[in-house]
C-alpha cells in the first residue's frame, strides 16, 4: 500500500482538477423540463411526510427518505 | 410535436442564419455577437438594427420564476429609458412558442421579444445563469453581464444604462 | 397501529419533517409562499387515525422564509397487540413545527425546531441543514444533522381515566449526506446516505414478548420487553427521475436499510406522474417494502430471561408490504386569482397490504386449536386516504 500512496494521492489532485474544468453539460437554458414541477423531488411535503410515518409506524427501517436539487437552476 | 413543412423550413433558415452570423464567443469587453431572430409579433429583429443606441439583452424562459419576477421592471426601466436612446430586446429561449404568448398575453411587455428556441444566441453569448442580462454600448461592446435576478438588481442595471447613455 | 406504536414514530416524524425539508428544487430560489390544510385517514388493523394538519410558509425577504405548521393525530381502536385490556385506546398527539430558510449565493440554510406532545409522549427535535449548488448547478449537495429527545410514558389506566407513568429518555442523533445530480435534460438522480443514533428507552412499553408457559391456559405468558439501550442505523437511498417526452414523469428508488439490532430492510418504489395540461396531475405509485427480523425478535421464547433481549414487537418482525397508490391533483385556480398565484385540491389514496413471516395472530387463534407457535401469522389491509387543499402566493 505504501507504494500507492503517491500515485493515489497524484490521482486525487488530479480528479479535483478536472473537476474544476468540467463544464456543465446542460445549460441553464436547457433546464426547461427540469424546471417542471412534475420533475419536483417532492411536490406535497405534507403528503409525503404523513404516507412515510405511516410506513415508519409499521417497518424497522427508516431515514434516507429525501434527495435536493433539480429544478430551474435560476439565479 | 407537428410542425408544418413550411414552418420547418422556416426554422431551419433561421437557424442558419443565426450560426452564420454568430461567430465571435461573447464575453465582456469583446464585441456583442450579431444575431438575427424571428419576432414574437411577426417578422424578424436584428441586433444591428440597435446599432447607435444602447441595448440590453435580456435572456428569459417562462419557466424561470426570478425571470418573471424582473419583466416588470425591465419594463418599466424601458419606456423610461427608450428617449434617451435605449433599447431593451427579450430574448425567450422556450422550446415551444405558445407558452410565450400565452404567458404575455396575461403579461404583456413593451419591449420587442424575440424566440431563440434553437438556443443559438443563448450559446454564442455563453448564457451560464437564468436570466442573464447583456448590456451593450453605443458601439456593440459587451460592457456588463448580469447573472440571476434578486430584488433589486434593477437599480443596478439603471446606473449602468445611465452610465452607457451619457458616453 | 396501535397507539403504542405511535409513539416511537414521535421521534422518528420528527425527524421525516426535518429531513423532508432538506428536500426541495434547486438551492439558490426558495420555494413560493403556500398554505396547505391537510386530512388524512388511516385505517387498518382494528386502527383508525386520522390527521389533520395546517401549513403556511412566507418570504419576509428574497433571501429568507419561515414556515409552520401544526398537525393533530388522533389514534382509536384497539391493534393487534392489544390482548389484555378490553377499552379501546383513544389519543391525541399535538406536533408543532417551526423553519427558517435563508439562502445566500448558491446555499440554502435551514434550521427546524418540532414539539410533539400526547398523553404519554413527549418529542423535540431540532435540526440544521445545508444545500449547496456547485458544477454549474448541476450537482447539489446536503448536509443534514437532526438532535431528538424523547420522554416515554406509559398509561397505567384506562383511555378515560389516565395514569401516566414517565418510564425513561430516549435520544437521537441523525446525520445525512445526499448528492443530487442532473444528468441530461430529462434525466436527475439522487442519492442519500442517513446515519441514526439512538439510545436510552427504546423499547415500546405496551408491548410484550410472550414465552411458552403450560402453567397459563393460553399455553404462553407475557412479559415487558427488553431491549438495548443503543441502536445505530444506516440508511442509503438512490432515485432517478425521468421526463417522459409526452410530458410524464417517471421515479424509480431503492432504499436498503441495515442496523445494529440485525434488521435489514429493503424498499422499491416505481411512481409515474402524468400532468394534463396546467390543470390535472394524475400520479400512481407503487411501493414494495421486505425485512428480516431483528436478532433479539421471537415470536414466541422458549421461557422468560430467555435472552439477555427480548422483543415481539411487530415493527421487528420478518415481513414485507406492498402499496398501491393513486392521487389525483385539480388546479382550481390554475392562472391564480387576485392574491392566488394558484390554488389546488389533491385527493390521494393508498392501499397496503402487510404480511408478516415470524409474527403470529394471537389474538384471535389460540389453543386448543393452534398449539404456541402455530397460530397463523399475521396479515392485514390498510387503506390511507388523505385530502388537502394548497394555495399558492
Amino acid at each position: 500500500m505504501r507504494s500507492l500512496r503517491p500515485a493515489l494521492l497524484a490521482g486525487a489532485v488530479l480528479l479535483t482538477a478536472a473537476c474544476s474544468n468540467i463544464q456543465p453539460w446542460v445549460k441553464p437554458y436547457e433546464r426547461d423540463r427540469l424546471a417542471d414541477p412534475i420533475m419536483a423531488w417532492e411536490r406535497d411535503a405534507i403528503s409525503t411526510g404523513y404516507l412515510d410515518h405511516i410506513r415508519e409506524a409499521r417497518e424497522g427501517s427508516r431515514g434516507a427518505t429525501g434527495s435536493a436539487g433539480g429544478g430551474c437552476g435560476c439565479n | 410535436m407537428h410542425i408544418s413543412t413550411a414552418k420547418f423550413f422556416k426554422r431551419c433558415a433561421m437557424t442558419a442564419i443565426v450560426v452564420a452570423s454568430t461567430a465571435f464567443a461573447a464575453d465582456a469587453g469583446g464585441p456583442a455577437p450579431a444575431f438575427t431572430l424571428e419576432a414574437l409579433s411577426g417578422g424578424q429583429a436584428a441586433l444591428s438594427q440597435y446599432k447607435g443606441q444602447v441595448v440590453m439583452v435580456n435572456f428569459w424562459a417562462t419557466w424561470c420564476g426570478p425571470c418573471q419576477q424582473e419583466m416588470p421592471l425591465l419594463d418599466q426601466m424601458y419606456k423610461k429609458y427608450k428617449p434617451a436612446g435605449f433599447t431593451l430586446i427579450g430574448v425567450n429561449v422556450d422550446k415551444e412558442a405558445p407558452a410565450v404568448k400565452e404567458l404575455l398575453a396575461r403579461k404583456p411587455v413593451s419591449f420587442p421579444v424575440l424566440l431563440d428556441p434553437a438556443n443559438q444566441v443563448s450559446k454564442a453569448y455563453h448564457v451560464d445563469e437564468m436570466p442573464s442580462s447583456v448590456i451593450i454600448d453605443r458601439k456593440g461592446e459587451i460592457r456588463y453581464i448580469h447573472r440571476g435576478y434578486k430584488p433589486g438588481d434593477e437599480n443596478d442595471y439603471q446606473d449602468r444604462i445611465r452610465q452607457l447613455i451619457r458616453e | 397501529m396501535d397507539k403504542a406504536r405511535a409513539h416511537r414514530i414521535l421521534g422518528r416524524m420528527a425527524v421525516l419533517t426535518a429531513l423532508l425539508l432538506v428536500r426541495a428544487t434547486s438551492a439558490d430560489v426558495l420555494p413560493d409562499d403556500r398554505a396547505d390544510l391537510f386530512y388524512s385517514k388511516y385505517s387498518g388493523g382494528g386502527m383508525d387515525i386520522t390527521g389533520e394538519s395546517v401549513l403556511a410558509r412566507k418570504k419576509i425577504t428574497e433571501d429568507f422564509a419561515l414556515e409552520a405548521s401544526y398537525f393533530v393525530d388522533k389514534v382509536s381502536g384497539a391493534s393487534i397487540d392489544v390482548l389484555s385490556q378490553a377499552s379501546q385506546i383513544k389519543d391525541e398527539r399535538k406536533q408543532k413545527t417551526g423553519t427558517i430558510e435563508f439562502v445566500h449565493d448558491k446555499t440554502t440554510y435551514t434550521l427546524s425546531y418540532i414539539n410533539s406532545v400526547e398523553r404519554d409522549y413527549k418529542s423535540n427535535t431540532t435540526s440544521f441543514s445545508l444545500k449547496q449548488d456547485m458544477f454549474g448547478d448541476l450537482t447539489t449537495l446536503s448536509l443534514g444533522y437532526a438532535h431528538t429527545d424523547d420522554g416515554v410514558g406509559e398509561n397505567d389506566g384506562t383511555a378515560f381515566v389516565p395514569i401516566i407513568v414517565w418510564l425513561g429518555h430516549a435520544q437521537s442523533d441523525s446525520y445525512n449526506v445526499g448528492v443530487s445530480q442532473i444528468l441530461t435534460k430529462n434525466l436527475i438522480a439522487g442519492l442519500d446516505v442517513n446515519v441514526i443514533y439512538d439510545n436510552g428507552y427504546l423499547a415500546n412499553p405496551y408491548r410484550s414478548y410472550r414465552y411458552l408457559d403450560p402453567s397459563n391456559a393460553k399455553g404462553y405468558s407475557l412479559a415487558s420487553q427488553i431491549y438495548p439501550d443503543t441502536r445505530t442505523s444506516t440508511a442509503v437511498q438512490g432515485e432517478v427521475k425521468y421526463y417522459l417526452p409526452y410530458r410524464a414523469a417517471v421515479t424509480g428508488s431503492y432504499r436498503y436499510f441495515t442496523d445494529t439490532w440485525g434488521l435489514v430492510g429493503n424498499t422499491y418504489e416505481l411512481d409515474y406522474t402524468h400532468p394534463l395540461a396546467n390543470i390535472w396531475i394524475l400520479e400512481g405509485r407503487l411501493r414494495f417494502y421486505k425485512q428480516n427480523s431483528a436478532n433479539f425478535y421471537s415470536d414466541l421464547y422458549q421461557f422468560a430471561g430467555e435472552y439477555n433481549f427480548m422483543a415481539r414487537d411487530q415493527d421487528l418482525a420478518a415481513g414485507e408490504n406492498t402499496t398501491i397508490g393513486a392521487k389525483v391533483t385539480y388546479a382550481f385556480l390554475p392562472d391564480g386569482w387576485k392574491m392566488f398565484k394558484r390554488a389546488t385540491a389533491t385527493f390521494d389514496l393508498s392501499r397496503i397490504e402487510f404480511h408478516y413471516l415470524d409474527f403470529r395472530n394471537i389474538k384471535y387463534y389460540g389453543l386448543p386449536q393452534y398449539q404456541p407457535g402455530t397460530e397463523p401469522l399475521y396479515g392485514f389491509n390498510a387503506t390511507v386516504y388523505q385530502i388537502y387543499i394548497s394555495m399558492f402566493f
